[in-house]
């Protein structure tokens, strides 16, 4: 801690370290024996994008301003909403008018108060088209008053719909009627900023000499595509219930590389290598950790006019699906726990039952069979072989699957498929082109929801890149935006979907990691996984 | 493109040996018969060429081709996939339960041919631009050159998107994408030998009795500088063989399930702590063996056609 | 010679230029953007995002501006992946890293090398010759992403010796095995290229002279047969250093070193324009300097040769 000026308030610095050698000896709630060391290691592929909560754009950056900053509202291990910086809200009937109360306790690392200016000016900071934040769509969809003209440039940001009625009181005013909206507070992209620092340092603020925060934690080293380290900002209201008092966050670029490190003790946390869980799960049963997540992995059609007319053939499309034998994808190739998928929505999404769509009851001998069949009805046979290119994104992973459904199409049904890989930026741009035969997409949910998946495939969507349309589909994913449950609406869909095959569902996915087994407090039930460090400690062993 | 510089080659050689031949023997002749006593370059195009007529005769001893999936041994190599006589995966198998002997096979066809043709183009061009840019010197030097210099700062990778994006995906395209990128270090390791040589007696000799440039860059700076190339040439077709899998990585070159000894030997490293080395053993043996014998080969060859051993 | 150097210098300036617009007109080409993404970004904030960063001018202004930044400013830009670093800042930061243990990589190979392939040469044909020519090649087949896995496996999850990546700052025990790992191929190439110059000189009939005079053959080694044979050694080193800058990606990837081959490639996948540019010019400034350097080593080894 030997970075904190010490002209800041000695007895507070002399409390924290009080309550750290207290805190050392036993966790205050479970009243496990702490390890002496509280430094947490983990590994990033690739670096994060940014620790500027309104930049940032990718999901471990959040995580990093996560801990850096705090937002109004935070989220605990099974992802229920808690006090953050605000102690809590109140909202009018027609849920369109919100009011937070700030705590008073709350500092920015520097010993400045946290307050409701600091939210009015990140917030407009995030609107503002000279910030020209990739997520300033988020402001848009937490539907503030005047946001729109905000972002256009057309409107000052002084007239976003977000007012400090004092310096604790934080009222915001919405356009549209949103009951989930203090759950979106949580997200990184309405942390405060301090304004004093952007103003002074300008795109510098977020270096380690500058940055100031006011989460349980205050960034003091970062070297990008190597590393960098979080230590406790002992400033933070709630410091005294930081436990880790150093995060290290590594970048590490080769998965297999990733392992060996984490073998060789210098990770707390480390990646599973594609197809490498279940035998690390047998060496290391304690460390290996599988989660379902919403995400579905799947190929798409191109049924626009530039596609192969063969796609327009439903029968062609359902033979193709059919011969997709789902099982030894998640079994034998990817080893996880993933979940075969006859759906296009992931069954653990909230309020969705998987219709028991017929193909998915069958079983692959019925599903062979029945390929067989609808191909010859359509018109393909050894004589008259299709012919698919099949495009996938550079990855092991891709190709690996790509390969298996080759030879399934191949020994199956005869098609005579070739493999075409793609570097990613060229990937998206053929295939937002239309300009591919069958394409590898995935897809995960913004939140936990059927319509985050469903919408896709909508006639208006920007990410239908098959071109797929269904006035039928389109009318009951309009409709369910209206309805307060709209489980028949997903349900009808995605029979529709069984039907038509425009998409041919593989795998749901789940997240993979290896994590030390004295590392506890890991949220495992937070679905979107969002954790935070000043929740995690390490029990000594 | 590449045949009718290899013909050009011949034939110039051919002149070459006429012109040169005043003492009655054959240049080539003599070149063979010294490189057919050099024992340890023979022996090497003998394995050579047994490696590459394995890759032609192996396929009929395969029980597996080199696409199909053994679905019994897919995900659990490690456990079944090992090399064996009785399941017919006499190299084991990768981690989709595909058999290493025939892919190594493939892998061979495309890995040598890649090698051997992307270096071709490489000397043909390297040496020719190389020696021009040298023996001219001045301006013409000076402007040759700044164009390597910017050749060689380009972002190559995307010279190779583009590539892909306006012509699409054959196996032609890679040997432009591979030639294109490896002919420029020749260049530069030639013109710093012809600066070198244009100042020698038989060099000065020939201009005073009036030999053209060209005549002069193609039958007295290239035979002379016939020993680096060899050399050179030598230590470009590993490089360009394990270029190819990044290549390939772009979506420019070969694809799935089709294979190269880069692809092999990349991915058998990546798997390398799982207990499963036969698929990093068996490409990287070909791949070791082979370059053993272009080195002697090339060794061999630079001391055969050395003119001034004659 | 001076005149040489400053008219070199003249030249440099055309030559960038010219760098400059073909790499522009590529990176433009090429399909997607820095801000392609799986998810489309709406249309307005796309629209704030390309009018922040310039990029919806045409690409000849966007060229000349990008131009007048460096000439005025000496800014490259902002990144257009990593929000928090500019260019000048991701330059700053790996470019000192490569050059370490580039550099150190570069003396283990030239300290190793030069002698193998004197020796070999030397000894020609004989066991010393084979065994110097079996290390070479030994040394060369085993690619980068064969060898990197292989060190990180032996030295630090078995042995626990050396950390297994990472550069805290370039303290020794991080720079060995990224220097074991790039020295070894360029060690190959440059006892190769050794022993066949030092034999192509030997062979010369002024060295003959030398032997049938009866000179002693180290006298004759080191004053007649070494200069002139370092020429094509030379001419083979100045690039390969250059190519360290771009050519080192997998070091960086395996190591997590953080050095320049990383954001280079990356910085093409990422279609980061500035960054991708930034490293361009230098790596084009640098492939110029060196050319000079090497014309002028030449001149060196031959005084003979004239420009």
């Amino acid at each position: 801690m030997n970075y904190f000026p010490k002209s800041l308030a000695v007895g507070f610095v002399l409390a924290s370290f009080a309550s750290a050698s207290v805190l050392a000896a036993t966790h205050p709630v479970t009243g496990e024996t702490l390890a002496d060391d509280q430094t947490f290691t983990y590994s990033l592929l690739d670096e994060f994008t940014s620790v500027d909560p309104q930049i940032v754009e990718d999901v471990s950056g959040s995580a990093f301003v996560r801990d850096l900053f705090e937002g109004l509202m935070n989220q605990d291990a099974d992802g229920n909403l808690i006090p953050g910086v605000a102690t809590g809200f109140t909202t009018n009937d027609a849920k369109d008018v919100y009011t937070f109360t700030l705590r008073d306790n709350a500092m920015w690392s520097d010993g400045n108060p946290v307050t409701a200016h600091d939210f009015v000016y990140s917030w407009r900071r995030l609107a503002d088209p000279a910030t020209a934040s990739p997520y300033s769509w988020f402001a848009e969809i937490m539907a503030l008053e005047n946001v729109g003209g905000v972002m256009s440039g057309e409107a000052s940001p002084d007239t976003l719909g977000i007012t400090a009625l004092d310096n604790h009181t934080l009222e915001v005013r919405l356009t549209a009627s949103l009951p989930y909206f203090a759950a979106m507070t949580t997200h990184a992209s309405t942390f405060p900023t301090p304004e004093w620092v952007v103003r002074t340092s300008g795109n510098d603020w977020t270096k380690p000499e500058n940055i100031v925060s006011n989460g349980a934690y205050i960034l003091t080293e970062h070297i990008p595509n190597e590393r960098a380290v979080r230590e406790r900002n002992t400033m933070y209201w709630n410091n005294d219930a930081t436990i880790l008092d150093k995060v290290v966050t590594l970048v590490i670029n080769d998965e297999n590389v990733d392992l060996t490190r984490y073998l060789a003790g210098e990770l707390d946390m480390g990646t599973v290598p594609s197809g490498q869980y279940l035998r690390l799960k047998e060496d290391y049963p304690d460390e290996a950790t599988s989660f379902p997540r919403l995400c579905t992995y799947y190929y798409t059609f191109n049924l626009s006019p530039s596609g192969q007319e063969a796609y327009q053939d439903v029968r062609v499309r359902q033979a193709l699906s059919y011969a997709v034998d789902r099982s030894v994808v998640t079994e034998k190739i990817l080893q996880a726990g993933q979940i075969q998928a006859f759906t296009f929505t992931p069954g653990a999404t909230a309020g969705f039952e998987v219709p028991p769509v017929a193909f998915g009851q069958m079983t692959q001998d019925e599903r062979n069979a029945k390929a067989k069949e609808l191909m010859a009805e359509a018109g393909y046979g050894s004589d008259n072989p299709l012919n698919i290119e099949l495009m996938y994104n550079t990855s092991e992973g891709h190709k690996k699957i790509a390969i298996a459904v080759q030879q399934m199409w191949k020994e199956t049904l005869g098609v005579k498929a070739t493999l075409a890989n793609q570097e990613w930026k060229t990937f998206l741009k053929t295939r937002g082109s239309q300009n591919f035969d069958v394409a590898r997409g995935g897809w995960c949910g913004d939140y936990n929801e059927a319509s985050t998946f469903l919408d896709l495939l909508t006639t208006p969507s920007g990410y239908n890149d098959g071109k797929f349309s269904n006035a039928e589909v389109d009318e009951l994913m309009l409709e369910a935006r209206t309805l307060s449950d709209a489980t028949a609406n997903y349900t009808r869909v995605e029979e529709i979907l069984a039907n038509e095959m425009p998409v041919i569902p593989v795998y749901h996915y789940t997240g993979v990691f290896m994590l030390k087994s004295n590392v506890k407090g890991w949220p495992y039930d937070n679905v979107e996984q969002n954790w935070y460090s000043r929740d995690l400690y390490k029990v000594s062993k | 493109m590449i045949v009718a510089n290899k013909n050009k080659i011949v034939e110039m050689a051919n002149n070459l040996s006429e012109n040169d031949s005043g003492t009655g023997r054959s240049l080539w002749k003599d070149a063979r018969s010294r490189f057919i006593h050099n024992k340890a370059a023979t022996v090497s195009l003998f394995v050579l060429i047994a490696i590459v007529l394995f890759s032609f005769i192996g396929p009929y001893f395969a029980v597996w081709s080199n696409e199909q999936i053994d679905w019994n041994a897919m995900g659990i190599a490690a456990k079944v996939g090992m090399p064996s006589i009785e399941s017919g995966h006499f190299f084991g198998t990768d981690d989709l339960g595909r058999d290493i002997y025939s892919r190594v096979i493939q892998g061979t066809q495309i890995s040598l041919m890649v090698g051997v043709l992307g270096a071709t183009v490489a000397v043909v061009v390297g040496t020719l631009y190389g020696a021009t840019s040298g023996y001219l010197g001045g301006r013409t030097d000076q402007i040759m050159m700044r164009i390597v210099d910017i050749l060689m700062s380009i972002p190559y990778m995307f010279v190779l998107i583009l590539l892909l994006v306006v012509f699409g995906r054959s196996i032609g395209m890679l040997f432009i994408g591979i030639g294109l990128l490896s002919w420029l270090d020749m260049s530069r390791i030639v013109r710093g030998q012809t600066l070198n040589l244009k100042n020698k007696e038989f060099i000065e000799a020939a201009k005073v009795t009036g030999v053209s440039d060209f005549k002069i860059i193609t039958r007295h700076i290239v035979p002379n500088l016939l020993g680096i190339v060899a050399v050179y040439a030598t230590l470009l077709v590993p490089g360009i063989i394990l270029a190819e899998s990044f290549i390939s990585f772009l979506g420019l070159g070969v694809q799935e399930p089709s294979t190269s000894w880069g692809a092999l030997i990349s991915e058998g490293a990546g798997t390398i702590s799982y207990d499963t080395e036969w698929q990093l053993l068996f490409p990287l043996a070909f791949f070791v063996v082979s370059l053993f014998c272009f080195y002697f080969i090339g060794d061999g060859l630079r001391d055969a056609l050395d003119p001034k051993d004659r | 010679m001076f005149n040489f150097i400053i008219k070199r210098i003249g030249i440099a300036i055309p030559t960038l230029l010219i760098l400059i617009a073909l790499s522009f007109y590529l990176m433009h080409a090429a399909p997607g953007g820095p801000f392609t993404s799986e998810r489309p970004l709406p249309a307005q904030v796309l629209a704030n995002i390309e009018a922040k960063y310039g990029l919806d001018q045409p690409v000849w202004n966007q060229m000349t501006n990008y131009i007048w930044g460096i000439l005025t400013e000496f800014d490259f830009g902002p990144s257009y992946k990593y929000h928090d670093r500019s260019v000048n800042d991701i330059i700053g930061q790996g470019f000192p890293i490569t050059m370490k243990y580039g550099f150190w990589s570069f003396i283990v190979a030239i300290g190793v090398g030069i002698p193998l392939g004197a020796i070999a040469a030397i000894k020609k044909n004989t066991w010393i010759d084979y065994l110097a020519v079996g290390i070479s090649i030994g040394a060369q087949v085993l690619p980068n992403f064969v060898m990197a896995p292989l060190l990180i496996i032996v030295f630090t999850l078995w042995l626990g010796w050396l950390p297994g990546g990472g550069w805290n700052g370039g303290s020794w025990e991080y720079l060995i095995m990224p220097v074991i790992a790039l020295s070894t191929s360029y060690m190959a190439s440059i006892a190769r290229i050794t022993r066949s110059s030092i034999l192509e000189v030997l062979n010369t009939n002024y060295i003959r002279t030398a032997k049938s005079k009866g000179l002693p053959t180290k006298t004759i080694f080191f004053r007649h047969v070494l200069k002139p044979s370092l020429l094509p050694v030379i001419s083979y080193l100045g690039p390969a250093f250059v190519g360290l800058i771009t050519g080192s990606v997998l070091i960086d990837i395996y190591f997590s070193t953080g050095g320049m081959g990383y954001f280079f490639v990356n910085s093409a996948f990422n279609r980061d324009y500035s960054v991708m540019m930034g490293i361009t010019i230098l790596v084009g400034g640098l492939t110029i300097i060196f050319s000079l350097i090497v014309d002028l080593l030449y001149a060196w080894v031959d005084p003979k040769i004239r420009y």
